[in-house]
C-alpha cells in the first residue's frame, strides 16, 4: 500500500542484485514454512478503512457525549487546540530518538524543557525524559531504590492507597528479585487509615516507602512524618503524584521526597482508552546516576554554541547490557512533548486555575451529595478532586442508572478494597459544570428512591 | 540561531489559556498544603506556537528524508493512522468505562489480537506491553513463570547470541535470569556446537533475533529451535525485525514460543521522537495462560444481526499486569488501520520490498565498503565503516558526513561483533531514486575519506549545530533550565 | 601504551602494585584508552569490606562505555581514592599514579603469582588489538 516501486524499477533493482525474482531473496527461509497464506481481510482503500474505523469508534460512548465523573488514575481535562496542531508536525512525530544531536535539537530541547517543567512542578532537582506511564514509573522507582542499596535492603513498603494497578505492576516487575519483600498493603485493617500507619513497618531493612498524593481515595495528607520516618532509617521515600493537583498543592520535593513519580496523562494527553500516557519520574540530584531512562543535558558544540544531547548514556541497556538496572529504550517522547506544550500554554496562572477549578467543583459536588438522603461522603481528610461516596445501592446498579441519564459514574472501590463495597470514587474536573453536578445529584437521589 | 528556552521567553502575567470563572461556591483551601510558588513559565499562545514550530525545524524526520537506521524500521507513517487515532470515540473513551460503552474499542483490540496471531502464527496475543523492551521483559517473565509452574526452579540461565541488542540481556537480568552470551559463527548464524554444549537442564531458554542484527536469516533456525526444545528450554523471538518476515514466514511456524511485536517498527506507528512504542506479546499454546492481562475475549457469540459481546479476561496463570490499563491504545488503532489497508498481499509486499531495497543498496555499496558477511541479506545489512588505507576516518565520521548530504545516519557501532559497524535498513517505503541518492552519497564519502579526510572528520557542516561536547554534558550535568527568573519564583 | 614493569596485571585490565602487604589497585593505560574520556567513577565497596579475587569494586563510565573494575586479589579494603569522584579524568591522565582506585590489605601474597607480568600483559593486549 505504501510501497512506491513500479514494475520497471523492480526489474532494475533485481538485475543489480543479480537475482531473477524477489522470491529468490528468501532462500534461507525453510521451504516448508515459506510464504504462508495469511487469512486477513482483503486490503482496504483509505476511504474504506476510514469508514470501518468510524463504525468502530461510534460503537463507543465517549466522554464527549457523556458527563464524566470517572477518574481513578485517568482524568478528563480540557486540551487547548494549539497543542495538537504542534504535535501533528511531522518534524516531531516522524522523528526518531535523538541519538544524532546535530539533527535532533528540536526534540532534545523540548525534552530538556520537559525535564525542567516537571522538576519545577514536583519541587525536585532533576527529572528523566519519562517512562511508559505512572505504573511503570512507580515500578522503576522500586527497582532504583533496590539497586541504590545494592540489593542489601529487601523491604519495599507500599501504602494501600497507592493506585492498585501501580501496586500490581510493581509486583509483576519485581517477581524475579528473589528475597524482596513487598509489604504495607497486604492487610488493611481500615481503608481510611492515614500514611502514618505505615511508620511501624519501616525498619533498617527498608529500601523504599511509597505513598500517593493525592492518594487513590483522593485524600491529601502532610507527608513529612512518613518521609521523615523513612529517612531516619536511611530508606528512600517515593511519592506518586497527580500533576494537576500540584498546580495548587505543596510539592513533594518540599516535603523531602527522594523520588516523585506519577501519571502525566492529565497534562494535556487524551484519555484514549488508557494509553499512550506518560510516566513522570523526578528525583533529588544525588540519585541522577541511579535513574533509568533517558536524560537530556545541556552542552556546547565545537563552535561553542549552546546545544542539547542525550547524556549519561553509559547507564543504559545498550551499553551496560545485563548489568543495566532497567531495559527501557524508549521514552514516551511525543507524550512528554504534549505535556510540555500543555504546561507552556497554561503556565503558572493557567495550571493554578485548573487545579482550583477541580478543587472547588469537587467540593461543591461532595457537599451536595453528602446532603442527599442515604448517601454519605467518607472523608476523614482534606481531598483534591476525588472523593469516596458510600451509596445505598450497589455501584454497578448506581452507575447503570447514571448511564441512562448520560452520566459516566464513579469507580467501584469494592474491586480493590472489599470493605468498600457500595463505595464509589467520584472525580470532578474543570470539564464538569455546576449543571452537570446538579444533574448527578438529582439522578443519585432518584437511584436511592428506586 | 539558537532558540531560547521557555523560561527565557517567559514574561510575567502572560498565559496561553483562559478558563471559565468558577461556577460554584469556593471551598476553603486545605490548610498547610497549598504551595507558595509555582515556578512555571508564562507565555501567550503565539509564543508557544512559535517556540515549538522553531524547535521542530531543527529536527530531521521521515517526512524530510530517508532514515536508514538499522533495526529501527523507520518507514513512512501514514497520515490516515493519525486521523483514526484521534476519532472522538477512541480518543475520548475512559479506560474504566463500563464494557457496554466501549464495545468498539474491544472489537478493535480483539481483531488486532487475531490479526497479530495470524501474521505471526502464535496461539494468543496480549496487547498490553508498552514498548519492545517491555514486551521482552514480559516474554522472559512468561518463560520464568512457565518453568516455575513445572517445578523447574533450576532453570536460571538464558542464552543470548553475541549479535543481540543490549535490551535482551538487560531484560533477562531484570527477570532474575543469569545471562550466558555465546558466539555467532563465520556465516553470521548461531554457532551450533556451542549451543549444543550449553543446553542442559539449567537453561530456561534462548533469546533469538531473526533475522538477526546482521540482517541475516538464521539458516539453521529449525535445528536451533529443536536443540533448545529438546533440552526443555523455550525460545524467545525478538520481533524487532519482523518487517522482513511479513507473509514470508511466521515465527510461530518456526517453533518460536514467545515473541514481542514492535508496532512502531513493523506496523507504521510513528516513532514520535523516541516513543511511544507498543510491544504486544504473542505466545505458543502452552504459554497462553501466562500472558499479562487483561486480554480481550468474546464473552457472548454474536449472530447475523447482533455483534458479539466482547470483554476483558485475565489469563488464569497470568504473570500480572505490566502497566496500567490495556496497552498503548492509540498506537493499537494506528497499527490496526495499517494492517487493514495492507491485507495479506500488502503485508507480503512490505517484507519483499524491504528486503529488495536492502539488497539493492548492498549491491551498490559492497565495492566501496567492506561487507563482513557475504550473503543475501534480509531487510538490513551491516558494513564496516573503516578502511585500512584511510585510517583517520571511522564509522562515526561517515555518519556525521551523511548529514551534510541530507540523510540521517545509519545505526553506528552496533552490532558489537562488527568493528565500526554501519547498520543500514532502508525500509520498503523508500523509492529507487532515494536509494540511489543515498548510495551516491555513501560512495562519495568513501572517496572523500581517502582524498579529503578532514572534511569527513569535521562533519557535519550544514546542520543547526556541529558535533557536541558530550564529555562536558556528562561531567557538568545541566539537566534543567536554570536559574529560574526571580520573578517566576 | 604504557605498562610499568613493577606491577601485576589481570585479563580484565586491572593492575595491582604491591607495597609490603598493601596492594594498590587501578585500571591500565590500555583500559583507559579503550574507554576514552572517563566522566564518572564510583567505588562500590567501602573501607573495611572484605573482597575476594574478582569481586566488583568500582564502576567507571565514559560517554560511550561503562566498565566494572574487579579486584585482582583478595583482601580487606583499607582506603578508597575519594578524589576520583570529583575528577574522574585523572584515570585517563595518570592511570598508574593519581588514578589509583582502592587499596587493600592483601590476604594471601602468594596469590599474586597467578597474575600477569607486564610483558605477559603487553603480549595479551597485542593479541586483542585488531
Amino acid at each position: 500500500m505504501f510501497v512506491p516501486h513500479t514494475e520497471t524499477e523492480r526489474e532494475v533493482m533485481l538485475r543489480k542484485i543479480g537475482v531473477k525474482r524477489i522470491e529468490d531473496l528468501f532462500q534461507d527461509v525453510p521451504e516448508m514454512v515459506r510464504f504462508p497464506s495469511l487469512d486477513l481481510p482483503p486490503a482496504m482503500t483509505e476511504m474504506e478503512v476510514v469508514s470501518e474505523l468510524q463504525n468502530l469508534a461510534s460503537a463507543n460512548e465517549s466522554c464527549k457525549e457523556l458527563i464524566c465523573f470517572l477518574g481513578a488514575g485517568a482524568y478528563h481535562h480540557y486540551i487547548p487546540s494549539a497543542e495538537d496542531s504542534l504535535l501533528r508536525r511531522g518534524e516531531f512525530f516522524t522523528a526518531y530518538t535523538p541519538y544524532q544531536p546535530e539533527v535532533s535539537q528540536g526534540t532534545l530541547q523540548a525534552i530538556f524543557e520537559y525535564q525542567s517543567l516537571i522538576a519545577a512542578l514536583t519541587g525536585m532537582e532533576t527529572c528523566n525524559a519519562s517512562h511508559y506511564d505512572g505504573a511503570t514509573a512507580a515500578a522503576e522507582a522500586v527497582v532504583m531504590a533496590y539497586h541504590n542499596f545494592r540489593g542489601k535492603r529487601n523491604r519495599i513498603i507500599l501504602s494501600h492507597t497507592v493506585n492498585p494497578q501501580y501496586r500490581a505492576t510493581i509486583r509483576t516487575y519485581m517477581q524475579g528479585y528473589t528475597g524482596l519483600e513487598i509489604t504495607g498493603d497486604n492487610t488493611i485493617p481500615d481503608p481510611f487509615m492515614s500514611p502514618e500507619s505505615l511508620i511501624p513497618a519501616i525498619n533498617n531493612n527498608t529500601a523504599l516507602v511509597m505513598v500517593q498524593y493525592p492518594d487513590f481515595l483522593g485524600r491529601i495528607f502532610d507527608l513529612r512524618p512518613v518521609i521523615n520516618a523513612a529517612h531516619q532509617v536511611g530508606a528512600l521515600a517515593a511519592v506518586v503524584i497527580n500533576p494537576i493537583a500540584l498546580g495548587m498543592l505543596t510539592p513533594p520535593g518540599e516535603m523531602g521526597a527522594d523520588i516523585v513519580v506519577g501519571e502525566g496523562q492529565p497534562l494535556g494527553i487524551p484519555l484514549s482508552f488508557g494509553g499512550p500516557y506518560l510516566g513522570l519520574f523526578a528525583t533529588k540530584k544525588e540519585y541522577i546516576r541511579k535513574i533509568a531512562g533517558r536524560l537530556v543535558g545541556e552542552t556546547v558544540d565545537t563552535n561553542g554554541k549552546k546545544a542539547y544531547v542525550l547524556t549519561l548514556t553509559a547507564r543504559e541497556q545498550h551499553i551496560r547490557r545485563e548489568k543495566a538496572t532497567s531495559n527501557i529504550c524508549t521514552n514516551q517522547g511525543l507524550m512528554a512533548l504534549a505535556s510540555t506544550i500543555y504546561l507552556s500554554l497554561l503556565g503558572k496562572q493557567g495550571l493554578r486555575q485548573v487545579a482550583e477549578l477541580c478543587y472547588h467543583k469537587a467540593h461543591y459536588a461532595a457537599d451536595r451529595i453528602n446532603q442527599l438522603p442515604r448517601y454519605s461522603v467518607c472523608s476523614n481528610a482534606p481531598f483534591f478532586h476525588e472523593f469516596v461516596v458510600c451509596c445505598p445501592n450497589s455501584i454497578s446498579e448506581t452507575n447503570a442508572h447514571l448511564l441512562e441519564h448520560g452520566i459516566l459514574g464513579g469507580y467501584d472501590l469494592g474491586q480493590d478494597y472489599p470493605e468498600l463495597h457500595n463505595h464509589m470514587l467520584l472525580a470532578v474536573t474543570e470539564m464538569n459544570t455546576r449543571d452537570d453536578i446538579d444533574l448527578l445529584c438529582e439522578v443519585l437521589e432518584e437511584v436511592a428512591n428506586d | 540561531m539558537t532558540e531560547p528556552t521557555l523560561y527565557e521567553l517567559s514574561s510575567p502575567n502572560r498565559t496561553g489559556v483562559r478558563y471559565p470563572e468558577v461556577d460554584v461556591p469556593c471551598a476553603e483551601l486545605p490548610e498547610g498544603l497549598v504551595r507558595e510558588s509555582l515556578p512555571l513559565p508564562e507565555l501567550s499562545e503565539i509564543d508557544v506556537i512559535r517556540h515549538f514550530t522553531n524547535l521542530s525545524r531543527l529536527n530531521y524526520c521521515i517526512d524530510v528524508g530517508m532514515y536508514p537506521l538499522g533495526s529501527c524500521t523507520m518507514k513512512y507513517n501514514p497520515r490516515v493512522n493519525e486521523d483514526m487515532a484521534r476519532l472522538t470515540g477512541f480518543a475520548y473513551t475512559h479506560p474504566l468505562q463500563p464494557s457496554e460503552t466501549i464495545q468498539g474499542n474491544l472489537a478493535l483490540m480483539y481483531q488486532l489480537q487475531e490479526f497479530l496471531k495470524e501474521i505471526s502464527g502464535f496461539s494468543a496475543v496480549s496487547l498490553q506491553p508498552a514498548a519492545g523492551a517491555q514486551g521482552e521483559l514480559t516474554g522472559v517473565l512468561i518463560i520464568r513463570a512457565y518453568h516455575l509452574s513445572k517445578g523447574n526452579t533450576q532453570r536460571k540461565k538464558i542464552l543470548i547470541p553475541d549479535s543481540a541488542h543490549g535490551t535482551n540481556p538487560a531484560s533477562c537480568a531484570m527477570a532474575g535470569f543469569e545471562v550466558v552470551n555465546f558466539p555467532t559463527d563465520s556465516n553470521g548464524n548461531v554457532d551450533i556446537p556451542t549451543l549444543k554444549s550449553l543446553c542442559d537442564d539449567t537453561v530456561a531458554g534462548l533469546m533469538l533475533t531473526n533475522p538477526n542484527t546482521l540482517g541475516l536469516f538464521e539458516q539453521n533456525i529449525l535445528e536451533v529451535v529443536d536443540i533448545v526444545h529438546n533440552s526443555g528450554g523455550l525460545v524467545y523471538g525478538d520481533g524487532a525485525n519482523l518487517n522482513a518476515l511479513l507473509g514470508i514466514c511466521r515465527p510461530g511456524d518456526l517453533g518460536i514460543d514467545v515473541m514481542h511485536f514492535n508496532l512502531h517498527k513493523t506496523f507504521s506507528t510513528p516513532h514520535g521522537g523516541g516513543g511511544p512504542g507498543a510491544g504486544p506479546v504473542g505466545v505458543a499454546s502452552a504459554l497462553t495462560e501466562f500472558l499479562p492481562g487483561p486480554v480481550v475475549k468474546v464473552i457472548e457469540e454474536g449472530t447475523d444481526d447482533i455483534p458479539p459481546l466482547f470483554g476483558f479476561v485475565q489469563p488464569s496463570q497470568s504473570i500480572g499486569r505490566v502497566k496500567t490499563f490495556y496497552g498503548q491504545f492509540g498506537m493499537l488503532v494506528r497499527a490496526f488501520t495499517y494492517i487493514l489497508m495492507n491485507g495479506s498481499d500488502g503485508l507480503r509486499s512490505v517484507a519483499e520490498h524491504a528486503v529488495l531495497n536492502a539488497n539493492y543498496l548492498l549491491a551498490r555499496l559492497k565495492d566501496y565498503y567492506r561487507l563482513p558477511y557475504q550473503r543475501i541479506c534480509m531487510h538490513e545489512f551491516v558494513l564496516e565503516g573503516k578502511w585500512d588505507d584511510a585510517p583517520e576516518v571511522r564509522a562515526l565520521d561517515i555518519s556525521k558526513r551523511l548529514m551534510d548530504y541530507r540523510f540521517h545516519p545509519p545505526t553506528n557501532y552496533f552490532p558489537l561483533i562488527v568493528h565500526e559497524a554501519l547498520m543500514i535498513e532502508p525500509t520498503e517505503t523508500e523509492p529507487l531514486q532515494t536509494l540511489d541518492q543515498f548510495a551516491d552519497a555513501m560512495i562519495k564519502i568513501a572517496e572523500e575519506a581517502h582524498q579529503d579526510p578532514v572534511v569527513v572528520r569535521s562533519a557535519p557542516h550544514v546542520t543547526p549545530v556541529s558535533r557536541l561536547d558530550e564529555v562536558k554534558a556528562a561531567k557538568d550535568l545541566v539537566l534543567c533550565c536554570s536559574p529560574f527568573h526571580d520573578s517566576q519564583v | 601504551m604504557v605498562t610499568p614493569a613493577d606491577l601485576k596485571y589481570t585479563k580484565s585490565d586491572e593492575w595491582v602494585k604491591v607495597d609490603g602487604t598493601i596492594g594498590t589497585i587501578g585500571i591500565t593505560d590500555y583500559a583507559q584508552e579503550q574507554l576514552s574520556d572517563v566522566v564518572f567513577f564510583e567505588a562500590i565497596v567501602s573501607v573495611g569490606d572484605q573482597v575476594m579475587k574478582e569481586t566488583e569494586i568500582a564502576t567507571v563510565e565514559s560517554v560511550k562505555a561503562a566498565a566494572t573494575v574487579s579486584s585482582p586479589i583478595a583482601g580487606e579494603v583499607i582506603e578508597i581514592n575519594e578524589g576520583l569522584a570529583d575528577a574522574p579524568e585523572i584515570i585517563n591522565s595518570d592511570p598508574y599514579g593519581k588514578g589509583w582506585m582502592i587499596k587493600v590489605q592483601i590476604k594471601d601474597p602468594a596469590a599474586l603469582n597467578n597474575l600477569m607480568s607486564s610483558d605477559a600483559y603487553d603480549t595479551y593486549c597485542q593479541g586483542r588489538s585488531h
